[in-house]
């Protein structure tokens, strides 16, 4: 099934003409209402003038998450606020979250490319779409949402955590579709088989999980554990949030809806545009974006694109399944996590060194994150009940300033490896993102 | 009429306490009495030894966690609830004590144990003529 086929399935000639379009329009509205982009083009010696269509996209300059940092909160927004109706955020390099805005039409666009998605993986107006992804400045709950009503089907809107009643709803309101992360898709499962619960008196049949990576392998368990097919989803807030690119049901590299978000895979260090099939950092250009309109906007995602036609009729070109990152972002629980927030955390406490090994793993298809910090020498050692108190207290900041829970491991002063060139400061035991 | 206590911040690795003794050791350091109160993360070790100013530079520049601790020490008969009588002494006058542990040496028996409320302390132990042992009659044990 194919939500919207004039767009879908056009031809790569009439792609290039549209995408062209659109690209010459936004350029102009960036440059005359963007100072960031203005001042930017000005230093390249580029102008609205010099893009005159597609091909003339790599003569732009690059957006990264520092510049939206530094330009904190709106300073990218390319609307007065008065047209601004949500904003939303995500974790940012260091304390402060990195926000989106959207207009009335940018809505419209992430419920259209939302509705594309879920079309994708089968979902019809008869369907119960349980939308377990976080509602709030996360952009997975109401994104989901959003575009389950626009194609009509039923939304439960039970947002996440709480596992049995999750299972208790989904039995009782027949729930046929399930969005969530991937982990939170195969912990669902595996608490259902471990349940009193016969997975006959369920109706569900198919889910769309995205916000972090995962693996064939995942996919093969999740969609044999609850009997299931799982489609993947891709997203970043910083582009719409989810529904930037989706799988059909052949399950064969995700669809880029390229109409709104053109991609482009650069080699990371050079920053030059890689041929057709190469692996490489994935960009995107938001063509018909409103409020934050992001010119070549780098995403530190490693894939590569297929232009070659899909089976199911859409001519969209396909991004594989990430492969990993070239920065040091963490994604856990669907949560972006970057081990800089960590260490400007614990430059603000007295009583810890800046010195922290970051340990994620996944129990229980959940995943975990410890941090091991090392306590200062001038430390008075003698009472459980004040370690007691720091650890609880360092718990405390990191869980509000990552916004994931975590568990905190003290340990003797100097005993972690002080950094000679690059510091290993994470030891991620997930073993997914990689080249599988 | 406190005694200096030294507390070794230690993770719960095998072999750790042995860096620690073998430090010590090698510098003569004699130990009168060792405790640890643990937790499933860590541990906290207290001694009380011979010299605990010198056996705190030797633990520091050997990259152990370790500090001072001033606690109270009373010698009291090892008899038969002589502990509990001085405990209750305490209780009855509403002394919160935030760790406490005891050894013996032949006829007598050492009770150390720390308080937040010293001042308090020193007074119900000389109302009552409990019998404070100084730093110096540790060295001599």
């Amino acid at each position: 099934m194919i939500w919207n086929e004039t767009f879908e399935c056009m031809s790569r000639e009439e792609m290039r003409r549209c995408q062209s379009r659109r690209l010459v329009d936004m350029v102009e509205r960036v440059y005359h209402n963007v100072p960031f982009y203005r001042k930017k083009m000005q230093e390249m010696g580029v102008g609205p003038e010099d893009i005159r269509g597609i091909e003339d996209l790599p003569k732009l300059p690059f957006t990264t998450k520092q510049d939206l940092r530094d330009n904190y909160p709106y300073e990218l927004f390319a609307v007065p606020m008065s047209e601004v109706v949500r904003v939303h955020a995500s974790s940012g390099t260091t304390g402060k979250p990195t926000v989106v805005g959207y207009t009335r039409k940018d809505l419209a666009t992430w419920s259209e490319v939302m509705a594309r998605t879920l079309t994708a993986a089968g979902v019809t107006r008869h369907d119960f779409v349980h939308v377990a992804y976080g509602y709030g400045l996360f952009t997975g709950g109401l994104g989901a949402h959003c575009g389950a009503e626009k194609i009509g089907a039923s939304v439960i809107p039970i947002s996440g955590g709480n596992t049995r009643r999750q299972l208790q709803i989904m039995h009782d309101f027949g729930s046929t579709a399930l969005a969530c992360t991937p982990s939170y898709a195969l912990h669902l499962a595996e608490a259902l088989m471990e349940s009193d619960y016969n997975r006959d008196e369920f109706k569900l049949r198919v889910g769309t999980f995205g916000a972090e990576p995962w693996t064939e392998n995942m996919r093969r368990e999740i969609e044999e554990k609850f009997r299931i097919k799982a489609i993947d989803i891709f997203g970043l807030s910083e582009i719409i949030g989810p529904g930037v690119s989706s799988e059909c049901t052949c399950q064969n590299g995700l669809h880029v809806f390229e109409d709104h978000f053109v991609p482009e895979i650069i080699d990371p260090v050079t920053l030059e545009v890689l041929p057709e099939g190469a692996d490489g950092e994935i960009v995107f250009t938001t063509i018909t974006k409103e409020g934050l309109p992001l010119l070549r906007y780098r995403t530190r995602d490693l894939t590569s694109l297929d232009y070659s036609p899909c089976r199911c009729g859409r001519t969209l070109v396909r991004m594989k399944k990430c492969f990993g990152r070239s920065d040091d972002m963490l994604i856990i629980r669907g949560v972006n996590v970057f081990p800089s927030q960590v260490e400007t955390v614990l430059l603000e406490m007295k009583e810890t060194s800046p010195h922290y090994i970051i340990t994620v793993d996944r129990k229980n298809n959940l995943d975990t994150l410890e941090l091991q910090v090392e306590v200062k020498e001038e430390f008075p050692f003698d009472r459980i009940s004040e370690l007691q108190k720091l650890t609880d207290r360092i718990k405390r900041t990191m869980e509000s300033a990552l916004q994931i829970s975590l568990s905190v491991k003290l340990v003797e002063t100097k005993t972690i490896a002080r950094s000679e060139g690059k510091a290993v400061r994470v030891i991620d035991k997930r073993k997914i993102g990689n080249r599988e | 009429m406190t005694v200096k206590q030294l507390s070794v911040f230690l993770e719960n690795r095998s072999g750790r306490l042995t860096d620690v003794l073998e430090t010590l050791g090698a510098e003569n350091i004699n130990i009168t009495s060792l405790t640890v109160a643990d937790t499933s993360e860590y541990g906290i070790l207290r001694l009380i030894v011979s010299d605990a100013e010198k056996a705190l530079q030797l633990l520091k520049s050997n990259g152990f966690s370790a500090g001072l601790t001033e606690v109270i020490a009373l010698s009291i008969p090892h008899q038969v609830g002589s502990l509990a009588k001085i405990l209750k002494t305490l209780s009855d006058n509403q002394l919160s004590i935030e760790y406490i542990y005891a050894f013996c040496l032949g006829d007598k028996a050492i009770v150390v144990l720390r308080t937040d409320h010293r001042a308090k302390a020193f007074e119900i132990i000389t109302n009552n003529h409990f019998t404070p042992v100084s730093e110096n009659d540790i060295k001599n044990m």
